[in-house]
């Protein structure tokens, strides 16, 4: 392998001599420019720097980096530099890369003060607020439109909606709320055992699942599936300046792309969720019947009386709310996107995360307001 | 440093090939793109691939950067064993680590700095290179395409003829034997496109890097090339090929004829 070769020596005339030999790349490692930089900074500074390369073997980026900072040294220090003992490719590179003058806008690599990025935080915090207050207000906006049959929609884009967030989220709903079922029986059995209460498993687990659990899982499962599939489309839409389209041609974009995810979202998680609850109610059921030996007649009774219709709609009105906080922070986070693939990223992960910790604060004032009622 | 030609024994001295495409069917699925292309690419040769819209340009670029695997025949490439999808896996890595890609729209990651994006490929290939040699290349290289100060801004934050050149620096940052350019004027504005222009010719000359086109910009066209082929949609196969001058001096083909002299040939005719 051939070496890298570097002389460097001052003439008697003052100037400086750097012989460049060898093979210059950098897979064969580039000497550090810091010794003939330091060579150059020594009192008296030399006259001129001129460069031999008679025996330069081959050579690549590696060599480029090295003059580049020798030859930025010597500008800082008024040394002049003869470039032209370097071969031609590489004095017709060095200019290219000098041609155009380092913008000065390069931004600081210091960290903010701690006082500034709260600050930052919460302002951007409240104009998160005041986006998300604006959005809703737009969405209830064009909500009349709809009633008055002026919303400009799509009835296929609608129906699509619904048949994803609909029929194809039966499956993953079906599983989550079987199992949840199954395990809402089974903590209940160990429990109710010890006491001789079996058959009340049927009352923890319809009451549970109608009125809180069922509409839960399932708010979280379509938030995870539906809501991010919405802030996906909408943020790589908006990346692509599909939204833009739309609103150059004076279609609403929360008409044409809110209206019908809302609403479909607002029809069929109310289904979801019945769907849901009879699905939990069966997982009970097997384990009554598989570990505390209760017949499912004996069950289907004992939930027939423990359940009240109130406890049915209850968990429906809970499912339809969730069903606007999913589409209403799916596409909100969505449209809001920034226009790179990981601001769209962004925007999924926010869409989720937003849509769970609504559905969890609802439910909470939800339960505590039918709790006043006495529903 | 080597003579890019090579002298033969009757002292005729010929371009040393550097791709060589034979018989390449290029498909999806059941619908052929493109067959029967033939043609060599010679070392440090500015290449056009030219043609129509639709004509399958950017599919044939696909195939000759190992994106897409032919439907039938090879690609060959110089100082390899054997043609690109017929070479085992490891030498198939160590040859594309020769090549530089500028996609279209740049491409660049947009969570990364420009700093960042230039800066992966030598941190993921380039082992002996040190951390501030890395930023040394990175800022070198954004030098080179006139962003110098711009290492820490985001993809986002540029324009798009600036994302171009930072795409085009991040293609140069291995120092690659061959760079290909996918639309490289699209979207630019003239002044730009001439600029990036002048560009790839010094790159070609100070580097010697063998550079490939694809494009349908007739002045980058006849400013840049010294060969070119040309795709023909209706009749799925290249229909010419030769310096692009050449074939506007000297072709017959009325259809090479209108895309060279955009339709005025065939319009007079």
């Amino acid at each position: 392998m051939e070496q890298v070769d570097l002389e460097y020596a001052r003439r008697p005339d003052g100037t400086l001599r750097v012989a460049l030999g060898g093979d210059w790349r950098l897979a064969h490692g580039i000497p550090a420019p810091r010794g003939i930089i330091e060579e150059i900074e020594k009192s008296p500074l030399p006259k001129k720097v001129i460069f031999e390369t008679g025996i330069l073997g081959g050579w690549d980026s590696g060599l480029l980096t090295f003059l580049m900072a020798v030859l930025s040294r010597c500008t800082q220090l008024g040394v002049e530099a003869d470039r032209h003992g370097l071969p031609e490719g590489i004095r017709r590179l060095l200019a290219l890369a000098t041609a155009v003058p380092a913008t000065p806008g390069r931004r600081s690599s210091k960290p903010e003060p701690v006082l500034a990025r709260v600050g930052d935080a919460a302002i951007a915090w409240w104009i998160g607020c005041g986006d998300t207050l604006a959005f809703i207000g737009e969405a209830c906006l064009s909500l009349p439109r709809l009633f008055t049959g002026k919303a400009r929609f799509r009835r296929s884009d609608f129906l699509l909606v619904v048949q994803d967030c609909g029929a194809r989220s039966l499956p993953i709903v079906a599983l989550i709320n079987l199992l949840v079922g199954l395990i809402l029986g089974f903590v209940g059995a160990i429990e109710l055992r010890r006491f001789g209460a079996q058959i009340y498993v049927a009352d923890l687990v319809g009451i549970g699942m109608l009125r809180e659990i069922a509409p839960i899982m399932t708010g979280i499962i379509v938030t995870g599936r539906t809501g991010a599939s919405f802030a996906a489309e909408l943020g790589t839409m908006e990346a692509s300046q599909e939204i833009d389209a739309l609103r150059t041609l004076g279609i609403p974009p929360i008409d044409f792309l809110v209206l019908p995810r809302l609403l479909a979202l607002c029809l069929m998680m109310p289904l979801l969720c019945l769907y849901a609850d009879l699905l939990g109610i069966v997982g009970g059921l097997v384990v009554a019947g598989s570990m505390l030996d209760i017949s499912p007649v004996q069950y289907l009774l004992e939930t027939k009386s423990a359940v009240h219709l109130n406890d049915l709609f209850l968990g429906l009105f809970m499912s339809a709310v969730f069903g606007v906080l999913v589409a209403i922070t799916g596409c909100m986070r969505g449209i809001r996107s920034g226009r790179s693939a990981s601001a769209v990223g962004e925007a999924t992960t926010s869409a989720v995360v937003t849509g769970i910790v609504s559905i969890v604060v609802a439910t909470a004032i939800i339960t505590a307001i039918s709790y006043v009622l006495g529903i | 440093m080597s003579s890019v030609f090579e002298k033969r024994s009757n002292g005729i001295v010929e371009a040393r090939p550097k791709i060589t495409v034979s018989d390449l069917t290029m498909a999806y699925g059941d619908s052929v793109v493109m067959q029967n292309l033939n043609f060599t690419v010679n070392e440090r040769d500015i290449f056009i691939i030219m043609g129509g819209s639709g004509s399958g340009k950017s599919t044939l670029l696909r195939h000759l950067v190992g994106l897409q695997e032919p439907a039938q025949g090879t690609i060959s490439y110089r100082g390899t064993s054997a043609g690109f999808w017929e070479m085992p896996p490891p030498e198939r890595e160590r040859l594309l680590r020769r090549f530089g890609v500028l996609y279209q729209g740049g491409a660049l990651w947009s969570s990364m700095t420009l700093a960042e994006n230039v800066a992966l490929p030598l941190q993921e290939y380039a082992a002996a290179v040190g951390a501030e040699e890395i930023s040394g290349l990175s800022s070198l290289k954004l030098a080179l395409v006139g962003l110098a100060g711009f290492e820490d801004y985001y993809p986002s934050e540029i324009s798009g003829g600036m994302t171009k050149r930072a795409g085009l620096a991040r293609a140069m940052a291995l120092d690659p034997d061959i760079l290909f350019f996918d639309e490289p004027s699209a979207g630019l504005d003239p002044i730009s496109s001439r600029r990036l222009d002048d560009l790839i010719l010094d790159l070609r000359d100070s580097l010697r890097t063998t550079i490939v086109v694809v494009t349908h910009e007739l002045a980058s066209i006849f400013a840049i090339g010294n060969n070119s082929v040309f795709l023909d949609a209706q009749s799925k196969t290249m229909i010419a090929s030769g310096n692009p001058k050449r074939l506007l001096a000297e072709s017959k083909d009325p259809r090479v004829l209108a895309f060279l002299t955009r339709g005025e040939e065939t319009s007079r005719g």
